[in-house]
């Protein structure tokens, strides 16, 4: 084995665990940023009691869900069943191989990566519909069949926006759409105007369709407690459960971290100062507490309601959009 | 045509109405209390399981032994109520007072009946035990409380 190959074979393992590690414990203080910001606004106080200010709950609850029992209901599609999980935790995790944290912390850099992250999180929806399918469960059926609606309506404006996106940078490396973004905050794609005046209005589609796709609320249909007991979780204990609530979270963050390397200038600061990794940490965890600060402030909509969010708003002004932004490129 | 714009504007404006609620909320004063460590004293007239009001010059119970509480009692939940004349003493002294509180649905019905002023409700919101025979025998002459 020669050098080279040893130390790729050293940085491929170096990733992995980084990747695996970064995943998990976004994953468990997610929750508990969930968990704390929800009790805030709400007056109340939320988890004090595990470690000081409750900082350790994620441990505890880590704990509780790995010390309990694997249940097998006696009529579920056992193979699609236990797949079903890891099928749902894997596909972000690979997704956060290609996002470029600062200008050197990035995993693999690909030409197509953006390409890639959408890709993966198809597979990562199709998961979701096989296990509630596999879990022969009148509650899970219904919140597959209704996944699969969800997201077929809210993908499309979803690529359509990032397409119009891709118009203005030309590429789809994820890399040098960063790169591009160099200076203050006025080069951000956000703020493009020149190359297209929706651009502030892409983004909140953008936003709404990860809120969406990620299946939180005010959209969360595949959980439905109220509706579906638990949707597509209902037959699944222990672990298991606790895999769906992990590839969720991490959905989360990839959705952040793909919307400020594409609207917020990834690792650049604002004023030109010091670019690097926190920069990139403190966008995407702005966007997090976002994504919680809208859960709890609005109602899940009915399913309808949702569809015709996606079909009758925000599909037209994506299009638009699109339209505007291939004019502009055309005139200027 | 306008009527569709309008409704956007007005759904966003809304939402971000909604937010803003939300947004103030998280820098409120929080108004849970770390129970455990802390609790609220309880309000006059909260409802928890009856006790004997105490005679404050003797320290005695201040019941007769009227039975009046036992008769009035919907449920039943009074279940042994004694008590002796001692030699020379002016009335009846109480000497087994048993409520089931298994039972009780705090009704308040032999409260009102008791002539003598000698029950109330307790404002003991704490109570907690592993065996259910702990609270179907209740020896409320062991809990003759402090109420005034």
């Amino acid at each position: 084995m020669t050098e080279g190959m040893l130390m790729n074979l050293v940085r491929l393992l170096l990733y992995l665990v980084g990747m695996i590690g970064f995943a998990a414990f976004n994953a468990a203080y997610l929750t508990l940023l969930e968990r704390k910001q929800a009790s805030w606004m709400q007056l109340r106080r939320g988890p004090t009691e595990v470690g000081p200010w409750g900082l350790l709950q994620p441990v505890a609850d880590g704990v509780k869900l790995m010390s309990k029992q694997l249940l097998l209901p006696r009529d579920v599609d056992v193979p699609l069943f236990l797949l079903g999980p890891i099928m749902v935790v894997v596909p972000p995790i690979l997704c956060l191989v290609t996002i470029p944290f600062s200008e050197t912390v990035v995993a693999r850099n690909y030409n197509l990566g953006l390409l890639m992250i959408f890709a993966f999180g198809a597979v990562s929806t199709f998961a979701l519909m096989l296990a509630g399918l596999a879990s022969a469960n009148k509650f899970s059926s219904i919140a597959a069949a209704r996944i699969v609606a969800q997201n077929i309506a809210y993908e499309i404006p979803l690529l359509v926006i990032v397409l119009s996106l891709v118009m203005t940078t030309h590429t789809f490396n994820l890399h040098t759409i960063v790169a591009q973004q160099a200076g203050g905050f006025w080069h951000w794609n956000l703020l493009k105007l020149g190359a297209n005046p929706l651009m502030p209005v892409a983004f909140l589609i953008y936003f709404i369709c990860l809120l969406a796709e990620s299946n939180r609320a005010p959209f969360d249909m595949v959980e439905a407690e109220s509706e579906l007991v638990a949707g597509v979780f209902t037959e699944y204990s222990g672990m298991g459960f606790g895999l769906f609530f992990i590839a969720e979270y991490v959905n989360i963050v990839v959705g952040c971290c793909l919307a400020t390397i594409l609207f917020l200038g990834g690792w650049h600061c604002p004023f030109g100062l010091l670019p690097g990794l926190h920069w990139f940490l403190i966008k995407m965890y702005a966007l997090c507490v976002m994504v919680v600060w809208v859960r709890w402030s609005f109602p899940r909509t009915q399913f309808y309601g949702l569809l015709n969010l996606s079909w009758k708003y925000l599909i037209p002004l994506a299009l638009a959009n699109l339209l505007l932004t291939a004019v502009m490129l055309k005139l200027f | 045509m306008i009527e569709y714009f309008k409704e956007i504007v007005e759904g966003a404006y809304t939402l971000a109405v909604g937010m803003g609620i939300t947004f103030v909320r998280m820098f409120r004063r929080r108004v849970t209390l770390d129970y455990p460590y802390k609790s609220l004293t309880m309000t006059a007239r909260y409802r928890g399981h009856i006790e004997l009001k105490r005679d404050e010059t003797t320290g005695q119970p201040k019941c007769v032994v009227c039975m009046a509480c036992q008769k009035a009692c919907p449920s039943g939940c009074i279940k042994q109520l004694d008590g002796q004349k001692p030699e020379g003493a002016p009335r009846k002294v109480l000497t087994a007072y048993m409520l089931d509180f298994t039972t009780c649905s705090l009704c308040g019905l032999c409260v009102e009946s008791c002539k003598f002023d000698a029950l109330a409700f307790s404002h003991d919101y704490n109570l907690t035990s592993m065996r259910k025979e702990d609270y179907q025998t209740m020896d409320l002459l062991k809990r003759v409380g402090g109420a005034k």
